[in-house]
């Protein structure tokens, strides 16, 4: 059998036993302690030992949006970062760009996350979806279109959906309460 | 190579119960009988070479599928004589192509065991131990009795674990500790093989960045404008079976779920006027198949068994450390070296011994930590194992850890612990492993 042990020097190799902690367990501890989230976004952790299922609420203070509360679930797995964490919105909400099981078009949450994202570029992308709605990649078909033919009317819809309010027939989840 | 080697012996009437075929090592001799070349100073021809290896090596397989299959018919061959095999799987149908220990009788039986079972009986001689289960249910007692670890997977999860865990083995104190990582891995015509010393050379941790991403549609396409067979089964799995099926789990396993996959992107694909959604297809999209190529599993297994051989015997030099296999445009192959990653979570960041007074709180700690020169590192967080210590961020958890910073550091770390230190100055993360004094 080869000899790797002398291939090693010892002061090196006394400096390199690592712990048992897994690497996404590391990679989740470095991306959240480094967060630096504006003022409109609020993380909530159910079980603060657990690191790896949170809650973070964006409360958008200017856009269509404006003052709504919105929740979305993150579960991250331990193959973090090279899959992406898994996320939901929680309440339902009229959303070019959501769809009403709470599903979300981003594209760096699918098709192209990449390993060297991290949380924080998540949370921004979502963020963006409530200052800009993106008609060109619909999740919600109708409030895509809406916003295409008359962004007026949408904003309309937006402010009275995200009272708890109806529209054509679904009720949408009141985001002012809290 | 052309070197002219004389023809073995006629195998002159081996009775069937006798052990061994007679001459069964007679090629393999050649090469431990005598020096070479490129041999390496250590090698000691004949006997003391070829007792260690068909007396002592013990070698680890994980994967009994594709590579596996393979790889555990070549170390037999080459004259491992106690390889131990781990798998997961249980045999099916479609696997019959290329997984030459399997036979339509064993379709539903554990893998492992079925290969071990065959081998035994073809090369006499030869004891193979399987083992029916995941890799996770073993501790480090186990993968420490091996000498080398060949692994024929096809999931990068896996892969990451097992790297973990064979780095993690590593004691500076006991050389034993160090194991030979061998990771082969096959892509329809591509493949890759490569060597791994834990902590010594790059790790599968260090390269994970050259992973090409899992395909995945965007889910807009998916839930609007669907083009593809592919976007109506995504679409059955991602969007619709949430849907109906509200918490329950879907597993790709279980043929009526895919079943129901088929069925549910079939009307789909009828709606979009899309042709090619099968029930096959539908297996192939939501457990990510890609088709298996036997002939590049064959020449990936034995560039594993090669470097399993020379790292066991040193008669010839290893990989240095990676090599390619293209086998889409013609064939081609390169080797290089994958550097390691200073800022591996893995293998790389740096352990630092310290000793901590009795008294000590984690706060004194944490000062100890900043205004250490050697180190200096701002607003670090610290945690043990996958519990938070003190979190500088977000705010809730900074809230829920502050209360630890005025406990004593005995009452939270135990001696010899390992705490992992995470900072925005740090390129990756620091271990520190206390000592109380």
């Amino acid at each position: 059998m080869i000899k790797i042990w002398s291939m090693k020097k010892t002061e090196e190799a006394a400096a390199k036993k690592k712990p048992k902690t897994s690497a996404a367990q590391i990679r989740v501890q470095k991306d959240l302690t480094e967060l630096e989230l504006p003022s409109t976004m609020k993380t909530t952790f159910a079980d603060p030992s657990d690191i790896l299922n949170f809650t973070l609420t964006i409360t958008p203070d200017e856009g269509m949006y404006k003052g709504g509360c919105f929740d979305f679930s993150f579960a991250i797995n331990t193959n973090y970062p090279h899959e992406p964490p898994k996320v939901k919105c929680i309440p339902k909400v009229y959303h070019p760009n959501l769809d009403l099981e709470g599903n979300v078009c981003l594209n760096i949450l699918r098709e192209d996350w990449k390993p060297v994202l991290n949380l924080t570029s998540v949370m921004v992308g979502l963020q963006y979806l409530f200052l800009e709605p993106n008609p060109d990649d619909p999740l919600n078909k109708e409030a895509a279109e809406d916003l295409r033919r008359d962004r007026d009317a949408f904003t309309q819809n937006v402010t009275r959906t995200m009272k708890g309010g109806s529209l054509r027939g679904t009720t949408f989840d009141n985001v002012f309460k809290r | 190579m052309s070197v002219a080697v004389e023809a073995p012996p006629a195998a002159n009437g081996a009775s069937s119960s006798s052990p061994q075929y007679p001459d069964q090592y007679y090629y393999v001799d050649q090469i431990l009988d005598r020096p070479g070349p490129r041999t390496d100073e250590a090698f000691s021809a004949g006997d003391p070479v070829k007792s260690f290896l068909r007396e002592q090596c013990k070698i680890l397989v994980i994967g009994a599928g594709g590579l596996g299959c393979e790889i555990l018919a070549n170390l037999a061959l080459m004259g491992f004589k106690d390889i131990h095999v781990i798998d997961m799987d249980t045999i099916d149908i479609s696997n019959l192509n290329r997984q030459f220990l399997f036979r339509p009788k064993d379709v539903g039986q554990p893998k492992a065991t079925v290969a071990a079972e065959f081998i035994m009986k073809r090369v006499p001689g030869v004891k193979v131990t399987p083992y029916y289960g995941k890799i996770q249910d073993k501790d480090d007692d186990y993968y420490m009795q091996f000498n080398i670890v060949i692994c024929g997977l096809d999931s990068v999860e896996a892969r990451r674990w097992i790297n973990a865990t064979l780095v993690n083995l590593v004691d500076p104190e006991n050389p034993e500790s160090l194991k030979p990582l061998i990771d082969g891995g096959t892509e329809g015509f591509k493949g890759q093989s490569r060597v791994i010393f834990p902590t010594i050379s790059s790790c599968y941790e260090c390269s994970l960045d050259m992973l090409n991403k899992p395909t995945a549609f965007p889910i807009c396409t998916i839930a609007n404008t669907p083009r593809l067979p592919e976007h109506c089964i995504e679409w059955a799995s991602v969007l619709e079976w949430p849907k109906v099926h509200a918490d329950k789990k879907m597993d790709t396993d279980d043929p009526e779920h895919i079943s129901w996959l088929y069925k549910v992107a079939s009307k789909r694909a009828k709606e979009f006027k899309i042709e090619g959604v099968t029930w096959q297809l539908t297996q192939g999209v939501v457990k990510n198949i890609i088709p298996a190529i036997a002939s590049t599993n064959a020449i990936i297994a034995a560039s594993c068994c090669n470097e399993a051989f020379k790292i066991a015997t040193t008669a010839a030099p290893f990989l240095n450390n990676y090599w390619m296999l293209i086998g889409t445009d013609g064939v081609y192959s390169y080797t290089f070296e994958h550097e390691k990653k200073s800022d591996c979570p893995v293998c790389g960041g740096e352990t630092m011994d310290v000793e901590v007074g009795k008294g000590w709180t984690i706060e004194r700690l944490i000062e100890w930590l900043t205004e250490n020169q050697k180190i200096q590192i701002k607003k670090p967080s610290l945690s043990l194992g996958t519990k938070p210590i003190y979190f500088q961020a977000p705010p809730q958890l900074e809230e829920s850890t502050r209360p630890n910073l005025e406990k004593k550091v005995h009452e939270l770390i135990p001696e010899g612990g390992e705490v992992t230190v995470t900072a925005s100055t740090l390129p990756f993360t620091l271990t520190l492993r206390l000592a109380f004094v």
